[in-house]
């Protein structure tokens, strides 16, 4: 605890000048850089390669979200038991189908750009929220969801009510895995033409300049490791509200 | 008026209950005893519908239970589970307002009530309004558990071992709480129980069950005194019979125009406490006061000639 009131304001305020100020990094790349190269990636701004980095995880996210949260409840419903292992089957092989292929595939539909990034960022995020979201709804208290059809909650308010909250941290959990996952991820979207942090990575490996991979890798680092350290924050809190259950 | 029809849960081609039929009259306390397995708790949630009958019906006040949807009918009907079922996500209170605020009741009703409920079961409202029920004793949690079975008023409650994880002392006081309350507003309830002790101090009405079946369904004293078969025999315990008999027989019954040396019981005490005053302090007979007044005594022979009348 006491490490990380120290350690996170410091790596935000590390993270804000790699992306505000790279130049101020200078001497700290320039042995990396080749001679008399570049040392500094500057053909784009920094801020708007990380916002749109960060957009398009964000979105691809969100959608994943939705949709693996969504699935997750109608299969664990007693209508839909049925459809679980299909439904599995499914999201293992979004995440088993490496994303380079899943790029290679969608280009020809969705042509360069954000859109086969965005394709693969999604498939390959299903799956951990969706394992999560189906173990946390079907290990509920059993005595919690007997209280809550024995006091009259029909379907809807039970979901809405009482399993989603409880499910809440455990779904948490599989989001921070997969928004870890896209955020590596989406730097090979640079190689279809997506606007991602890759593209510091990529055009340092083009040109032998091992200092452009390090400042692209650094800052991708950098945001999975603040994001994953807030996420794992906010579950802890919302587990520590819902106990130690005395069951 | 309760009126359970020939009810029956067959699982797996074994029947939890079997075909139990008995009537529950409105405004009265029926005490559902039997050992583990015996089908009490499929009983109970039959007759809110958590379980559905295999074959068989329940009717309150005449209307079967079949003719609303199911969590209607469960917000008219108390229910506090074995084991509490508490919301870990909701604090306190919210656990407490969970069928009035389904019932749309106002906010400071709502608060009133969760008040006074937790002030009648010893809890301080300011202290425990606002904890999660994690933070709560297994004791506290059961006694939340209980109001808000109680929250909204209702009719009828189903309690399945509502004082199960008390203390003696907590107990005896939760019992007579329940009691206090159920006469004051005059609901029914219907609560399972292992323990015959409690099903005597608060049945008005006792039913055993054994293997699904209802074996026999009485008054205390029925069941003490012509038990129904052997089990519902060794359920009462031949040693303890003439004891819980002479529970159930108020001192007044047997107050004679006299004095007596020693400390004095209330009108309202049993005449085993009469008895255990008489042992304990080797009198033979104990004075008998109401509202701070002596009105006469009760005496060990008494005593002793009423424990032989089998009513
Ligand atoms: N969902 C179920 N599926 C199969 N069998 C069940 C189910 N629920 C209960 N039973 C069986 O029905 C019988 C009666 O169970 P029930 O819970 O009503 O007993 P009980 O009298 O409440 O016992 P206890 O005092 O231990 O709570 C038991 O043999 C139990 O194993
Ligand atoms: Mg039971």
């Amino acid at each position: 605890m006491r490490i990380g009131t120290v350690l996170r304001p410091a790596l935000v305020l590390l993270l804000l000048a790699l992306v505000l100020r790279p130049a101020w990094f200078t001497p700290v790349f320039a042995p990396f850089a080749p001679q008399g190269g570049p040392v500094i990636y500057d053909r784009v701004s920094l801020l708007s390669l990380s916002l749109s980095h960060l957009g398009l995880v964000a979105a691809a996210s969100a959608a994943a979200t939705l949709i693996a949260v969504t699935l997750a409840i109608l299969v664990t419903r007693p209508a839909g038991a049925a459809f679980r292992p299909l439904s599995r089957t499914i999201t293992n092989m979004g995440q088993t189908f490496p994303p380079v292929a899943v790029l290679a595939l969608a280009v020809p539909a969705l042509g360069f750009g954000a859109g086969p990034t965005l394709v693969a960022l999604f498939l390959y995020g299903l799956l951990p929220i969706f394992e999560n979201a189906i173990a946390a709804l079907s290990t509920l208290p059993p005595a919690t969801m007997e209280a809550a059809r024995g006091i009259g909650l029909n379907r809807w308010q039970r979901l809405v009510r009482v399993e989603l909250p409880l499910a809440l941290p455990v779904i948490l959990t599989g989001i921070r895995l997969s928004v870890v996952i896209a955020l590596g991820t989406a730097t090979i979207g640079s190689t279809v033409a997506a606007r991602t942090l890759g593209e510091v990575i990529i055009a340092g490996l083009l040109t032998n300049n091992t200092a452009y991979v390090l400042q692209g890798g650094l800052i991708v680092g950098l945001f999975a490791v603040l994001i994953y350290d807030a996420l794992v924050q906010l579950e802890v809190r919302l587990a520590r509200r819902i106990g130690a259950q005395s069951s | 008026m309760i009126e359970i029809d020939r009810i029956t849960k067959t699982y797996n081609g074994v029947r939890a209950v079997d075909s139990v039929t008995m009537t529950v009259e409105t405004g009265t306390i029926t005490v559902i005893v039997g050992t583990s397995g015996s089908g009490k708790t499929t009983l109970l949630r039959m007759i809110n519908r958590l379980e559905e009958p295999s074959s068989g019906e329940v009717r309150i006040n005449g209307e079967s239970t079949l003719a609303v949807k199911p969590h209607i009918l469960r917000r008219r009907i108390g229910y506090a589970i074995q084991g509490h079922g508490l919301f870990p996500h909701h604090t306190v209170a919210r656990n407490i307002a969970a069928v009035p605020e389904l019932l749309n009741w106002s906010a400071d009703k709502i608060r009133a009530r969760v008040d006074e409920l937790l002030t009648l079961f010893s809890m301080e409202p300011a202290t425990f309004r606002d904890r999660y029920p994690a933070a709560l004793s297994g004791g506290q949690q059961q006694r939340v558990g209980v109001a808000r079975a109680l929250a909204s008023r209702p009719d009828l409650l189903l309690m399945d071992e509502p004082f199960g994880a008390l203390d003696p002392v907590i107990r005896t006081r939760a019992q007579e709480d329940l009691r206090r309350i159920q006469q004051q507003l005059g609901s029914t309830i219907m609560l399972v129980t292992h323990d015959m002790e409690e099903a005597m101090r608060l049945g008005d009405r006792v039913a055993v069950m054994d293997a699904g079946r209802l074996v026999q369904h009485g008054t205390p004293a029925e069941i003490i005194t012509r038990p129904a078969t052997d089990f519902v025999a060794s359920m009462v315990g031949e040693v303890e019979r003439p004891l819980r008999l002479l529970s159930l027989v108020p001192v007044s019954d047997l107050v004679e125009a006299g004095t007596a040396e020693g400390e004095a019981l209330q009108v309202g005490a049993s005449l085993r406490d009469a008895l255990s005053a008489c042992l304990w302090t080797g009198r033979s007979a104990v004075p008998v006061e109401q509202d701070g007044r002596r009105v006469g005594r009760v005496t060990f022979d008494a005593i002793r000639a009423r424990a032989r009348v089998h009513p």
